[in-house]
């Protein structure tokens, strides 16, 4: 006995020693329980922070496109009404109005990191026989490689789009037989074609992106889409990704240009982050519970056996608090060691899911993520919990007549 | 008076009052222990012995009278302060040791003064060692509660019950467990602590000889004392026979 800890402390210690079958089970029980909510709590996170990056870093945050054309009929005389079907007209590729302009304004806001004009239209890359459909991006690399990371994800060659080069995705290189230094023609609607030199391979991990976007040079695209000087889209990055969606209505409120942000052009991811984070909340909310009364169960039990041990310690004086926090201490200490041992599972669960179970092209999965706040957040909940789902039983130890505990 | 240990006026107990089935257990029991007495309680079975022990052990509380334990009127005391008493003034030894089997001999005896003063300080060590040399266990102080023989055990029962130095020590056949050598002991042992401390000693036992060997024998049959005498000293009684 340790001269410095308290009676209640040694009797809840030595209770626990000495019913210790039980102990291991529920101790085994509550581990698992926190490393399981350990595991899915780091590894969701971390997915979550893999996906959100995966779509951030193969997008802008927001973009500024021309407004639709839309069909006004003059036809509004006072009296009369008119029923008629009123056609969309055609939607041509047309240019940001001032873009420079804009692009000036939103360099200035603080909550904007980069800002990159591009123009983008259809095509027809063609080798030979052989001709594919594509989405041409003409783009200013030094700022848009800033946007979409595409050095990152290239496979081949390097990200160089000067005025006469291309760079393609690996399933379009499969597609028309081209590899890094062949050359392919660049038709558009126009009539206006280009042959350009394959400066670079990408893999965005999407096999419909890396077969259909091909990315030039902006002055090559707007030369073949016939809008010299002219941009299709700015395309913006800003500080907080989440804040984008405000960010995007104040940009259309000062600018009265289109402003799309990636929360609403992504509006099924989101479901699919929200639908996560409340299965997780439910499941960790089960878990817990299920671990509480595990506790409460155990500890239903062990009063029961150990009515005479707290009847004899009624009569020798314990008063009755002492023979509760006897019992809520017992709780607290099976859920702290269980969190201690369930976090370390837990941990190592990560660990080796991390290492072994990897994505399609061989990167992680989800970043390994072991934050510290995570492991002292369950450790204060788990011994929360624990002398939560003691109380009833302790109350009940507490509450013992000496006599007929004594009698049995 | 001042010099009474406990002293009972009038003293009922019912169950389950205020019931149809409500019984009287106790029926006005007036009853003083002074200081030092060696006393004995016989009767039949049901005959509310136990009970009476209980509510001079403050363990439970008599429905109408009054019980003074040393020198404090009980009835105005609520639970906390019953406990205080009960843990300060009185020892229990019972007819099973009910020794915690958690805790080993020297802890079991330590285990009183551990609730009245929290931590295990040296003293306390000191003043379990003590006890125990006093009831010639000593050498088994660290045996595990479980591991030691029905006479151990209940030696260890007594050691723990005069750990707080109580005036009065109450024993439920404390020797109706054990053989009779070991009996013997644990009765003498009793005894000596008894003319040593002046510590009161109330034994409610079924054995006659054991009732012979105290100084008072008091009888009670269905809820009433019927009978209370004292004895002549005997120079035997006080050395035992073991």
């Amino acid at each position: 006995m340790n001269r410095w800890t308290p009676f209640e402390w040694i009797s809840a210690v030595r209770f626990l020693r000495e019913g210790r079958i039980q102990t291991i089970f529920i101790v085994t029980g509550v581990s698992i329980g926190v490393a399981v909510i350990v595991f899915m709590s780091a590894m969701l996170s971390g997915l979550q922070v893999n996906f959100i990056k995966r779509v951030l870093t193969s997008q802008p945050h927001i973009s500024l496109i021309p407004s639709m054309e839309v069909a006004r009929p003059l036809r509004h005389r006072p009296g009369m009404q008119e029923l008629a079907i009123v056609q969309m007209p055609m939607q041509r590729i047309r240019s940001v109005d001032q873009w420079q302009k804009i692009r000036q304004q939103l360099q200035q806001m603080p909550q904007i990191t980069e800002v990159s004009p591009i123009v983008s239209g259809s095509a027809l890359a063609a080798r030979g026989e052989a001709s594919r459909p594509v989405t041409m991006t003409g783009v200013e690399p030094a700022t848009f490689f800033r946007i979409v990371r595409l050095p990152d994800y290239i496979v081949a060659g390097q990200p160089r789009v000067t005025s006469s080069d291309i760079v393609i995705g690996t399933e379009l290189a499969k597609d028309l037989g081209v590899a890094v230094g062949d050359k392919l023609t660049v038709t558009t609607a126009t009539g206006r074609n280009n042959t350009l030199t394959v400066m670079g391979v990408f893999d965005l991990g999407n096999k419909g992106v890396n077969e259909r976007n091909v990315y030039v040079a902006l002055r090559t695209a707007q030369t073949l889409l016939n809008l010299v000087g002219g941009v299709t889209s700015l395309e913006v990055t800003v500080n907080d990704v989440y804040a984008a969606e405000i960010i995007a209505r104040q940009i259309q409120a000062m600018t009265n240009i289109e402003a799309d942000s990636w929360i609403t052009t992504n509006v099924q991811f989101f479901t699919a982050v929200n639908a996560q984070k409340t299965t997780n909340t439910v499941i960790r909310a089960f878990v817990g519970l299920s671990v509480a009364l595990g506790i409460a169960a155990v500890l239903v039990v062990s009063v029961i056996q150990r009515s005479k041990d707290i009847g004899i310690l009624r009569a020798m004086g314990s008063s009755r608090g002492q023979i509760l926090r006897i019992f809520l201490i017992q709780g607290g200490l099976i859920g702290l060691i269980g969190a201690v041992v369930g976090s370390a599972l837990g941990a190592a669960a990560l660990i080796f899911w991390h290492a072994y179970f990897r994505q399609a092209d061989g990167s992680e999965l989800f970043p390994l993520i072991l934050e510290r706040q995570l492991f002292i957040a369950t450790a204060l909940l788990a011994t929360v919990t624990g002398v939560a789902a003691a109380m009833a039983p302790a109350l009940r130890a507490a509450n013992f007549d000496p006599v007929v505990a004594i009698r049995g | 008076m001042a010099d009474d240990s406990v002293r009972l006026d009038g003293v009922r107990k019912s169950y389950n009052v205020g019931t149809p089935t409500e019984t009287e257990v106790l029926h006005g029991i007036d009853l003083t222990l002074a200081r030092g007495e060696f006393a004995a309680v016989i009767g039949p079975s049901g005959s509310g012995k136990s009970t009476l022990l209980n509510i001079i052990g403050l363990l439970d509380r008599p429905t109408a009278g009054k019980l003074f334990v040393a020198g404090a009127d009980t009835s105005v005391l609520d639970d906390r302060g019953l406990t205080r008493l009960r843990g300060r003034s009185i020892g229990f030894v019972f007819q099973y040791h009910y020794l915690i089997s958690a805790f080993t001999a020297i802890e079991n005896v330590m285990m009183p003064m551990l609730v009245e003063h929290t931590f295990p300080s040296d003293a306390i060590r000191r003043r379990a060692i003590e006890l125990l040399e006093r009831m010639e266990i000593a050498p088994w102080k660290d045996n595990p509660a479980a591991n030691m023989s029905g006479g151990q055990q209940q030696r260890v029962a007594v050691a723990r019950a005069l750990a707080m130095n109580p005036g009065v020590v109450l024993a439920d056949e404390p020797t109706g467990n054990l053989d009779t050598r070991s009996a013997d002991g644990v009765f003498r042992l009793m005894r000596e602590i008894n003319v040593e401390k002046r510590t009161t000693f109330l034994l409610v036992t079924h054995n006659m000889n054991l009732a012979r060997r105290c100084d008072r024998i008091i009888e009670v049959i269905d809820g009433r004392i019927t009978s209370d005498e004292r004895q002549a000293p005997h120079p035997v009684r006080q050395g035992g026979d073991d």
